[in-house]
């Protein structure tokens, strides 16, 4: 069980960490997400002692990780895969941290084991790789037989099998009951290893919540309905027949319409009310990625922008483009924009956008590659 | 996993390990530090390069003395071995930086701290490590050298004068090593740590070289008198200077000054984000 209570960090004018209070349970992974800056790394390490907090306090089983008897053998922890003295042999680098700890030796070459590295056990660390590294550090939190466990990007640089063992790990850790608090950035990943989600922007909370939770309360689930493309009348009858109802209604570049606030059933009988052929109706569910996209896009400190390739162009469409999206986010609903191609409203590109909450039936967020059903599609139509 | 863990599955059923857990100590810190130092090439190479110095050239400077002229004007025949050990004690600071700022160089001291979070244990166990493993090898190879010195060149050195260039000669650079951890646990950064130690070593020696004016003529005096390669040819009795420090003194010197380093090493260690 690791509890943060009102955790803080200052580096002199830049607050990393700001009044912060979680809590850790046993037998769960818990995810730790945020975009790169929020203040993950800070906070594991405030939780290992090695930062002192600004204000507020975080224990471990309810001691501060100072003060635990013989800490290592509570508490297990990969913080970064390259730090390690790299002229040192993998077995030497794990024998130094087990005498410290008072492990005896053959404990090393069992977690060797576990990890897979006996063959280059005595191969200086210098030559590893990025993966081979991981799984180096994994060695090391694994080498006490901790109660508790955090991992800082542990999939980073692994294959796809360290991956997949990275993700059985975790889970039969907290199986047996552990405390494991993983940070990553790979969505996928976390959807199906983590139970419990913590995401914070800008160094301070944004949630709490079990991913089921979290999914469902930050996703932009919609139904996505097409009508036939010859006749181009049904689609404008059933879009006001669908917003009269109370639906909100934003059309896609290839002639589909996407439904929110509609469930499917009532689409489907509204359709038939207006009698409107349906070529498609399918719903979207949202991914976590898609919802942790919409959670944090007013909290991204680095964001990429767009390459317009304005300068390569003979005919610069820009002008015609640039002020569209902008005036479509204020009027999300208006149909007709569809038949221009300019891409839904897309907040992650546009700097206005920064910190506002995006119009419900927006794509969801962030830069094209981010929301594969959507937004790569609606951006390549655009240009 | 190897080890037999028992599954227990219910999400707020607490893990413990089957492996007792018992508390740690000094010993265990000693233990581990003794593996680091002993499994990087950089030992190897530095102390190897100091034990060649000083091998190498003592018996130099012993065979010329004994091929010239033998007769030593009052010198001890154990003071033919200083200039070797001055050369392998730059050897031993490049070690003494290296032991501490290859772990924050590198962020390994962040896995050592997570595995040992008693700061002052970690540094105190390389202090002593990295202390006892140079006062021992310095002083095997001084009295070895020593011994073939005698043997080239000859003569009959009082006990006191083997005592010193042997056992004192050992602790000063030892101590020396011990400034130059210090220093590396302050600076944290290995090239810097090194550059000021040599400054240290060498700077006051070659400042009094150059003070040519009559008003500095005491300052120049002292920095004569207290620059290290000076203190170590006190613990061999041919000093450049015949006033300033004597006998055993540049011992209590250097082990004043590190003591000092060593606390603000152990305060700053403390306190410090790693």
């Amino acid at each position: 069980m690791i509890e943060a209570v009102g955790l803080t960090k200052r580096y002199g004018a830049k607050t990393a960490v700001y009044n912060l209070s979680f809590q850790v349970r046993p037998g769960l992974v818990t995810g730790f997400l945020g975009p790169n800056g929020a203040g993950k790394s800070t906070t594991m390490r405030m939780i290992l002692g090695l930062d002192q907090p600004s204000g507020g306090h975080v224990t471990i089983g309810g001691r501060p990780f100072k003060q635990l008897p013989n800490a290592p053998r509570q508490v297990g922890a990969l913080l970064d895969a390259k730090a390690v003295h790299g002229g040192r042999s993998a077995r030497n680098h794990l024998l130094s941290l087990a005498q410290l700890s008072g492990i005896p030796a053959r404990r090393v070459d069992e977690v060797l084991g576990v990890v897979g590295l006996q063959e280059v056990a005595k191969k200086r660390s210098k030559g590893f790789s990025l993966g081979m590294g991981q799984r180096l550090g994994i060695a090391a939190a694994l080498l006490g037989d901790p109660q508790v466990l955090l991992f800082d990007e542990p999939v980073n640089g692994l294959d796809p099998e360290g991956i997949l063992w990275v993700r059985n790990l975790m889970k039969q850790l907290a199986a047996e009951g552990r405390t494991v608090f993983v940070s990553s950035h790979l969505m996928s990943e976390m959807a199906l290893t983590a139970d419990h989600l913590i995401v914070i922007g800008r160094g301070q909370l944004l949630s709490d919540m079990s991913v089921k939770d979290f999914i469902s309360a930050n996703s932009a689930d919609f139904a996505r309905v097409r009508t036939p493309q010859t006749e181009a009348e049904q689609r404008e009858k059933l879009s006001a027949a669908l917003t009269e109802a109370g639906g909100q209604v934003m059309p896609e570049p290839d002639g589909a319409l996407r439904v929110t606030g509609l469930p499917l059933p009532r689409i489907s009988d509204l359709a038939h009310e207006a009698d409107v052929r349906l070529w498609e109706l399918s719903p979207h569910q949202a991914s976590l990625e898609e919802a942790y996209m919409r959670m944090t896009q007013g909290a991204v400190d680095y964001r990429s922008t767009a390459d317009q390739k304005a300068g390569l162009m003979q005919q610069p469409p820009m002008g015609a483009m640039g002020p569209v999206p902008g005036h479509g986010q204020q009027i999300p609903e208006v149909p007709q924009q569809g038949f221009y191609a300019p891409p839904p409203p897309q907040p992650g590109q546009h700097p206005d956008a920064q910190g506002t909450p995006a119009p419900p039936a927006a794509a969801p967020g962030g830069p094209a590659p981010a929301a594969p059903p959507a937004g790569p599609t609606t951006s390549e139509d655009a240009r | 996993m190897t080890t037999p863990y028992q599954q227990q599955g219910a999400p707020g059923a607490s893990y413990t390990s089957p492996i007792p857990v018992r508390n740690t100590h000094l010993g265990d810190a000693l233990a581990s530090e003794w593996t680091k130092i002993r499994s990087v090439r950089s030992t190897m190479w530095t102390l190897g390069v100091m034990i060649v110095l000083m091998v190498g050239l003592g018996l130099l400077t012993a065979s010329l003395v004994a091929a010239a002229d033998p007769d030593l004007e009052g010198q001890s025949v154990l003071s033919l071995g200083f200039s070797g050990v001055l050369l392998g004690s730059i050897c031993v600071m490049t070690l003494g930086v290296l032991t501490i700022s290859s772990e924050f160089g590198t962020g390994m001291i962040r896995t050592t701290l997570t595995a040992c979070p008693s700061r002052g244990r970690v540094l105190a166990a390389k202090a002593i490590v990295f202390f006892l493993l140079v006062f021992t090898l310095t002083t095997v190879t001084t009295a070895i050298v020593g011994a073939l010195q005698v043997g080239i060149v000859g003569g009959e050195p009082s006990g006191e004068d083997w005592f010193r260039a042997t056992v004192g000669v050992g602790l000063y650079v030892a101590a020396l090593g011990l400034l130059a951890l210090a220093v590396g646990a302050l600076i944290r950064h290995s090239a810097g740590a090194i550059t000021i130690m040599i400054g240290v070593m060498l700077l006051p020696l070659v400042v009094a070289i150059f003070m040519f004016s009559e008003s500095l003529r005491d300052v120049q005096e002292a920095l004569f008198q207290y620059s290290i390669p000076n203190q170590i040819g006190v613990l061999y009795d041919s000093a450049v200077t015949t006033s300033g420090p004597t006998g055993w003194q540049p011992l209590w010197i250097v082990m004043g000054v590190t003591a000092v380093a060593m606390a603000g090493a152990f305060a700053l260690l403390r306190t410090r984000d790693v």
